[in-house]
């Protein structure tokens, strides 16, 4: 691929204490690629991706994102982590604030954009989430969906290079799973950069550019949905799609 | 407002059982009393005759009307709409206290010349030295929350060693060892900084466990998506941690300060003329103590409701965005 890298992990190792949470990582994320993360659950994927913005920590391997090597000793994980959107299971909406502030507080705050630009880039982004006519609530106001959606959008509006996902939908009940799914879809079409944490099945299939199933840690298996889906090589990958495609 | 169950009780003053329980107590209760010399005595001299000469049949009657009218009272209040049972219940509770008061015979035109001064001295004093400590003493708990809950060695060991020493001496003690200790080491400090220095410490020390406690109550997802938004650690604290943490501070915060506008009666022993030490002082000449006392003991109480008042405020403030 001729795209320049966004996020390069190279031989990426982490330890909780006495625990290696990863085993010797490599993964190079390309400008407009769809990476889905699946693996069992305490496989690290979380781990992995929370690397990736530094709210983690990783002791050996490098980590360099949009150009900047992640590190402790780095002055700059602010301008690091202004470019890299995160999207949590349970959301994380701030709940003092008004979605619409929701929104307007990063451009606002980190990059100093004025509060009536912001205003209108947030605007502009709840209303592809499509609840423009949510603005003024506050987040306990709305349905899990929307605020998975507000916290989307949310990100969207620092205007990062690449969006980060983990599990979006698995603290949602199933009617509200697809909405979120439709929101990362149209994402996906509008070519942004993700890496995806989610058993979703169907959006791998329609979205991923690659499948990486990890487990124990260590990356299994990597490779396009169909051959992924298709085709599993290792019997640990076999054993969980025949888990997870059970229900 | 604790949860509201959407099912109607029945009325607990309504209830017989209830409304004859309540009878009978206050009736033993006031017969256990001899209020034969009372006013009370005397206005139901028509029925029992002279009341110290009337007996257990004087006794009984007293008691007897006194716990129907309690009674009448309050299965009456039970009637009426929520706002109404609250003020009437305050009312008759501060009818009850100025009659208490009235038994001491109080030389009002005594109060009257005297107000002037205890409210001009005393309460300016009282309030300018609380509020500047209440603020003193904010600003100390942010401070000590925040390295009480730091990775750092040194801030973590020397905010946890204030919190003990000033939590764990009696504010009368820091008073005196601020006012005549530190002249000792060579600064000589004025009765109402000491005073002040000592309420901020103390109160600054609980106020940081207080602090504390709020921010540590503020989920972990609020610290991960405020940092991974690229916020720094003193805007996170600002405008995310500290906001949602308001709400758990202000209740015990509010206590705070309201117990500091009675302590700051304590700066009183190192000579500051606020409102205690006049109340003690205005009244030794003339023998009339309990003037001055009872003036103070309501002015402490209306500046608390004040507080109270702003408190209930700030708390329907930050409950908006708790309610779907
Ligand atoms: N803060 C921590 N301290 C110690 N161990 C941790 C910590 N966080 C995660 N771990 C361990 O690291 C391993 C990987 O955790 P991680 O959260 O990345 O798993 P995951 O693949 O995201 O699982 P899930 O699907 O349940 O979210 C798990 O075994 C977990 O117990
Ligand atoms: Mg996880």
């Amino acid at each position: 691929m001729s795209a320049p890298a966004i996020i390069e992990a190279k031989s990426v190792s982490k330890w909780y204490g006495q625990f290696q949470a990863l085993k010797n990582i490599n993964l190079i994320v390309h400008k407009g690629e769809r990476i889905v993360i699946c693996g069992p659950s305490g496989s690290g994927k979380s781990t992995l991706i929370r690397c990736f913005n530094r709210l983690e920590a990783h002791q050996e391997g490098d980590i360099v994102v949009n150009g900047v090597a992640l590190h402790g000793k780095m002055t700059n994980v602010a301008a690091v982590r202004s470019n890299v959107g995160m999207v949590f299971q349970h959301f994380n909406l701030f709940p003092h604030m008004t979605v619409l502030m929701n929104c307007m507080a990063g451009p606002m705050w980190v990059k100093g954009v004025s509060e009536k630009q912001a205003r209108k880039t947030a605007l502009k982004f709840l209303e592809r989430v499509r609840i423009p006519e949510q603005a003024n609530k506050f987040p306990i106001q709305l349905s899990g969906g929307q605020q998975q959606r507000v916290a989307i959008a949310r990100s969207l509006c620092m205007e990062p290079a690449v969006m980060l996902f983990d599990e979006p939908t698995s603290a949602l009940d199933p009617e509200m799973v697809s909405e979120v799914l439709e929101t990362m879809t149209g994402l996906a079409r509008d070519g942004m950069t993700m890496v995806c944490v989610t058993h979703e099945m169907g959006f791998a299939r329609a979205v991923a550019d690659r499948v990486i199933f990890m487990d124990a840690g260590q990356i299994v298996e990597e490779g396009t949905p169909d051959g992924f889906f298709g085709h599993p090589r290792h019997d640990r990958t076999k054993l969980f799609l025949s888990q997870i495609l059970k229900h | 407002m604790l949860y509201p169950d959407t099912v109607e009780a029945e009325i607990l003053v309504h209830k017989p059982w209830f409304v004859a329980t309540m009878f009978g107590v206050v009736l033993l209760l006031f017969m256990a009393f001899n209020m034969s010399s009372t006013s009370f005595a005397e206005l139901m001299r028509p029925v029992i005759g002279e009341p110290s000469v009337s007996g257990f049949y004087g006794r009984f009657a007293i008691a007897f009307a006194i716990a129907v009218i309690f009674t009448l009272n309050v299965v009456l209040i039970g009637f009426a709409p929520l706002k109404f049972q609250i003020g009437i219940v305050w009312f008759e509770l501060l009818l009850l206290f100025i009659a208490f008061f009235e038994t001491f015979h109080l030389s009002l035109p005594f109060i009257r010349e005297k107000l002037p001064f205890l409210i001009s001295q005393g309460v300016v004093t009282t309030l300018y030295v609380s509020a500047i400590s209440i603020v003193i003493a904010s600003v100390i708990a942010v401070a000590g929350a925040v390295a009480k809950l730091s990775s750092n060695g040194f801030a973590y060991a020397i905010a946890s060693f204030y919190t003990s020493f000033f939590r764990g001496l009696p504010l009368l003690m820091q008073v005196y060892l601020i006012y005549l200790g530190l002249p000792q080491l060579g600064f000589v400090i004025n009765a109402v900084p000491a005073g002040i220095l000592a309420l901020s410490l103390c109160y600054g020390a609980y106020m940081t466990e207080i602090f504390r406690s709020g921010i540590q109550s503020i989920d972990r997802g609020q610290w991960e998506a405020s940092r991974s938004m690229g916020f720094g650690f003193t805007l996170t604290m600002r405008r995310i941690i500290l906001p949602q943490a308001l709400p758990v501070i202000i209740p015990p915060t509010g206590n705070q300060f309201i117990s500091m506008l009675k302590d700051s009666s304590l700066v009183s022993v190192i000579g500051v003329w606020e409102l205690m030490f006049l109340a003690r002082t205005l009244g030794q000449k003339t023998f009339q103590h309990m003037e001055m006392l009872i003036s103070a003991a309501i002015i402490y109480w209306m500046l608390s409701i004040c507080l109270e008042l702003v408190q209930s405020r700030i708390e329907r403030h930050y409950h908006r965005s708790k309610v779907r």
